[in-house]
């Protein structure tokens, strides 16, 4: 069947806006337009707030890509790239661009088109000017010059990272959010940073003076001077190389290169050239019509009701309506103006922004926390109980919060620190249930908390594959965190049972109501959890994770009732199908003496042992022990207990690695002792098995252990994490790469305690990993995006400190009976009568 | 005519460790013998139907036991399991703190 030719939509501009409003489009009536795109920029759709990630070399310029060029072919959407549309004939009703010059900068003002070049004419019944902005250079002399760059495409980027391996020093010119991002971008190229900043203070669109402050200071604290106040007049060059910027104030700074960063300006010269109506940007209205009805813009280049925006969040929302109202789905969809907050991360620094930075009259209620040792910094600013403001600097776990009451412009609690900070841990979780459906979680690409619950429901079991699926996550990422809560809290969604989420089965609560109940009334005990939580009801099958569960909490404070452990752990060995049980004491690394194994073979035929095997993990296993062996078998050993019957660290293989192998390149042996002898019998959600390998060859199997390290060339060890060669077979993720076995040990020791509490009881490290993401997992351990190295440290620390070996129970059982055997009862032959 | 019941002393009752279980051996059979936190106190045959796991050595309380072999769960006061295991189960209670189990009478 032939159908009736669809109407040609032409979209000027393959930004961020652009390419988002033609897949709000196509999504909507795939069918309707025959689309063609003019993009000034040589490439598909890419991500630009991620740019300076490629300038900070953590991206490749194809990871952020959004739309790469083979989705335009399956769309049959036509794209002009490297065109550069000049001008709309409204007569004709025909875009007309040129093909720009190799070198061209595709966001500059006038017509850079290939001499002699036929102009590229694309006919249309609708335009849709996308062309957002350029950036501003503030007026000076000598920008232009070789050494001189703007911060805007992949191309500057590649172009300033070329230039920056040759200088010493770089100049950042703008101390706004973007400034600030390049600063960071080459910090990573190894030059000295400084940011020159005209107002008083960085960031004067998001921060009051004081935050700016605080900012200065963690700014400084990573190696980038910062200047405010600084008015750059000249860019002085001597032989064709930059030497330093003078100012207004007649001070001057040294200099090998400069890069402006100052802020954006629209871009309207295509929409002056037609004649539309352009005040300080092009202007439309509700429905994103420009003065001619034919004619759409969005983005960065347009005013509506007197504003332009430079966020990220009012084009998504712009797209949405343009998108409706061109296709008919809703003509009369309207755009009414954006309220501004923004969640982002500067340098690394955690920043939320929303309303105003200042109060606006002295009935204005101002709240702020200080914390300038932590570079935290909170501020609210209400008006009439509702949230007109507020900055979140260095934490911004209450954001989501703030966001949701600053939008909805609803009533604040009336206890403001609750905006302040987050309630104690796990509560979060209550958090994501009460979010509204419509909160935008990903900022990045717009996708709400419905969006992402819907792909849970539909079958996304990983952030992966809800980013695969809805994009979101897959931008600046710091939504990630709350899109695990929310695969946690959603996962099981589509079952009725609401008992699934409960953490046991004995307790009606999900880990995090359960944490906060324990906490508010201060349960120890996993008695006092059943008096207290359940009714009084004891489950016996919930003893075991409960206790896991307190003993996480409470460390320390925790009160041991042993008959809340398996077994195994009441008697620190492993039971066996006869009900004997399993003796493996440890032996660092695998390594032993003449005169332990003299003991151990006493050992095994003085108490009849009746099988001695060498072990995967390589140990020595004393199997068939009757109970009330056990503690002289221990003694008599005088060797500490291997922990292989507990949920806890297990072992450190190794191979032989530097000592005698020909083709080791790092000490493995050492390592393995060391790590055996640091992490020993501490406990986790499930068993933590370990190994350590000379060489990539993985002799040890170090890629499919929980944690692994192997050695490679150049004293460098690489740290795996959740690896696993049991039911599942899995090759661990790659932490980081160090230079030393005591890093190998610092970051062991970081993720084991991040698994310890955020794992779920028996839940293995790999899937751990695969729930949390290794991206995030080192954002989180390596980077430390989060602020919370300093803390796990601290915390593995003394978990480390804490150990005892259990065996030592051998002479001070912990309770009568603990290792008795069955007792015999003499029978009475005495008669009752029982009527 | 009464029932004339065997009666066992097994002991103190502190024998058995507070929410635990404890063995005892009473002719040829196998006891185990569990002290909930709630005071009560149960008494079953010690082997699992299943795979002969010690019970007295699985976790318990709220009246059930989990064998520590294979995760079995068996009602204490009834001797109910899965898939129509039955234990056997005794009565035992405590007098003067000892623990006293009744014997069935042989038939």
């Amino acid at each position: 069947m032939i159908q009736a030719a669809s109407k040609k939509l032409v979209v000027i501009g393959n930004g961020m806006a652009g390419a988002r409003v033609v897949e709000e489009i196509l999504a909507r009536a795939p069918d309707r337009f025959d689309v063609a795109m003019f993009g000034a920029e040589p490439y598909g759709n890419y991500n630009r707030i991620l740019l300076s990630n490629v300038l900070n070399r953590t991206q490749k310029p194809t990871e952020i890509f959004i739309n790469p060029l083979a989705w335009y072919e399956q769309n049959h959407v036509t794209l002009h790239a490297g065109v550069k549309a000049l001008k709309i004939d409204r007569d004709r009703k025909v875009v007309v661009g040129k093909p720009l010059k190799r070198d061209a900068v595709p966001y500059a003002a006038g017509d850079h088109g290939v001499d002699g070049c036929a102009p590229v004419e694309a006919p249309y019944d609708h335009v849709i000017i996308a062309t957002g902005s350029r950036p501003f250079v503030p007026p000076m002399e000598g920008f232009g010059k070789p050494g001189t760059f703007l911060f805007r495409t992949i191309d500057d980027c590649e172009r300033i990272a070329e230039y920056a391996k040759d200088c010493r020093k770089a100049a950042v010119i703008g101390g706004g959010l973007l400034g600030l991002e390049a600063a960071r971008g080459l910090l990573t190229h190894g030059v000295e940073v400084s940011v020159l900043e005209a107002a008083p203070q960085l960031m004067i669109a998001q921060l009051d003076p004081e935050a700016g402050a605080v900012l200065k200071t963690t700014m400084e604290g990573m190696g980038v001077k910062v200047l405010c106040e600084k008015i750059t007049t000249h860019i002085v060059s001597e032989g064709g190389r930059i030497t330093h910027l003078l100012f207004k104030d007649g001070s001057r700074v040294e200099t090998d290169m400069v890069v402006v960063s100052a802020g954006i300006r629209p871009i309207t010269d295509i929409a002056v050239a037609s004649g539309l109506t352009v005040d300080k940007a092009i202007v439309c209205d509700d429905q994103m019509r420009t003065s001619d009805p034919d004619i759409y813009s969005l983005g960065e280049c347009i005013q509506h009701r007197g504003k332009i925006y430079g966020l990220i969040d009012p084009i998504w929302e712009q797209a949405k309506v343009l998108a409706d109202v061109l296709t008919g789905l809703n003509p009369a969809a309207a755009y009414l103006g954006s309220r501004l907050g923004t969640k982002l991360k500067v340098m690394g620094v955690e920043l939320a922004s929303m309303g105003e930075t200042r109060p606006a009259s002295p009935s204005d209620e101002v709240v702020i926390y200080r914390e300038p040792k932590r570079g935290v910094y909170k501020k609210i600013i209400l008006r009439d109980d509702k949230v007109a403001g507020a900055i979140l600097l260095g934490e911004t776990d209450t954001a989501p919060q703030l966001m949701q009451l600053f939008m909805g412009g609803t009533k604040a609690p009336d206890r403001r620190s609750d905006l302040l900070f987050a309630p104690a841990e796990g509560a979060s979780m209550l958090q994501v249930f009460d979010m509204p459906d419509s909160l935008q979680i990903c900022n990045c690409n717009g996708v709400n908390k419905k969006q992402i619950v819907d792909a849970i429901r539909g079958g996304c079991g990983s952030v992966a594959k809800i980013g695969s699926c809805t994009k979101a996550g897959t931008g600046c990422q710091s939504c990630k965190p709350v899109i695990v809560q929310l695969l946690e809290a959603y996962r099981d969604a589509g079952s009725a049972d609401r008992s699934e989420h409960y953490y046991v089965p004995g307790v009606p609560l999900e880990k995090s109501s359960l944490v906060a109940e324990i906490r508010k009334r201060r349960i120890t005990s996993v008695s006092e959890v059943f008096a207290q939580l359940a009714g009084g009801r004891e489950d016996a099958a919930s003893k075991v994770g409960l206790a896991s569960l307190l003993k996480s909490l409470w460390a320390g404070e925790y009160t041991d009732e042993r008959d809340a452990r398996f077994i195994n752990d009441r008697v620190h060995a492993n039971i066996q199908k006869d009900g004997t049980f399993s003796v493996i004491p440890r032996i660092y690394a695998g390594v032993t003496t003449p005169s332990e194994l003299r003991r151990i073979a006493e050992v095994a035929e003085k108490y009849k042992v009746p099988m001695v095997k060498i072990t995967g993990g390589q140990r020595i296993d004393l199997l068939g022990i009757k109970k009330s062996d056990l503690p002289g078998i221990w003694q008599e050993l005088g060797m500490p207990s291997g922990h292989a019957y507990t949920k806890s660290f297990r072992t450190c293989k190794s191979c032989v690695g530097t000592d005698f192998c020909r083709y080791g390149v790092g000490d493995s042996i050492a390592l393995a002792q060391k790590i055996e002898r640091r992490f020993q019998g501490i406990e986790s959600p499930h068993k933590m098995k370990l190994a350590t390998a000379g060489c990539p060859r993985n002799c040890s199997e170090a890629y499919v252990k929980d944690l692994g390290a192997v050695a490679i060339d150049g004293g460098k060890w690489e740290i795996y994490l959740g690896g696993a060669a049991g039911g599942t077979v899995r090759k661990g993720d790659l932490l980081c790469t160090v230079d030393s076995h005591d890093d190998v040990l610092k970051y062991m020791g970081r993720f084991m305690q991040y698994y310890r509490e955020h794992g779920k009881y028996l839940e293995r490290s790999y899937h751990f990993v695969e729930r949390v993401g290794i991206e995030t997992l080192r954002r989180l351990l390596v980077e430390d995006s989060a602020g919370l190295c300093a803390q796990l440290d601290a915390d593995i620390q003394k978990a480390v400190d804490a150990y005892v070996d259990p065996w030592k129970e051998a002479g001070l059982p912990a309770y009568p009976g603990q290792f008795s055997a069955p007792e015999l009862a003499a029978v009475l032959e005495a008669a009752e009568n029982n009527g | 005519m009464a029932d004339t019941l065997r009666l066992v002393i097994l002991g103190p009752v502190e024998k058995v460790p507070m929410g635990q279980g404890f063995c005892f051996i009473v002719g040829s059979e196998e006891i185990a013998v569990f002290r909930q936190r709630d005071g009560k106190i149960f008494a079953t045959q010690n082997r699992c139907p299943h795979k002969q796991g010690p019970l007295s050595e699985g976790l318990s309380g709220g009246g059930v036991v989990i064998c520590p072999f294979h995760s079995h769960k068996f009602d204490l006061c009834s001797g109910q399991g899965p898939d129509n295991e039955q234990l056997k189960v005794y009565s035992v209670k405590e007098k003067d703190g000892q623990l006293l189990l009744s014997l069935e009478p042989q038939p």
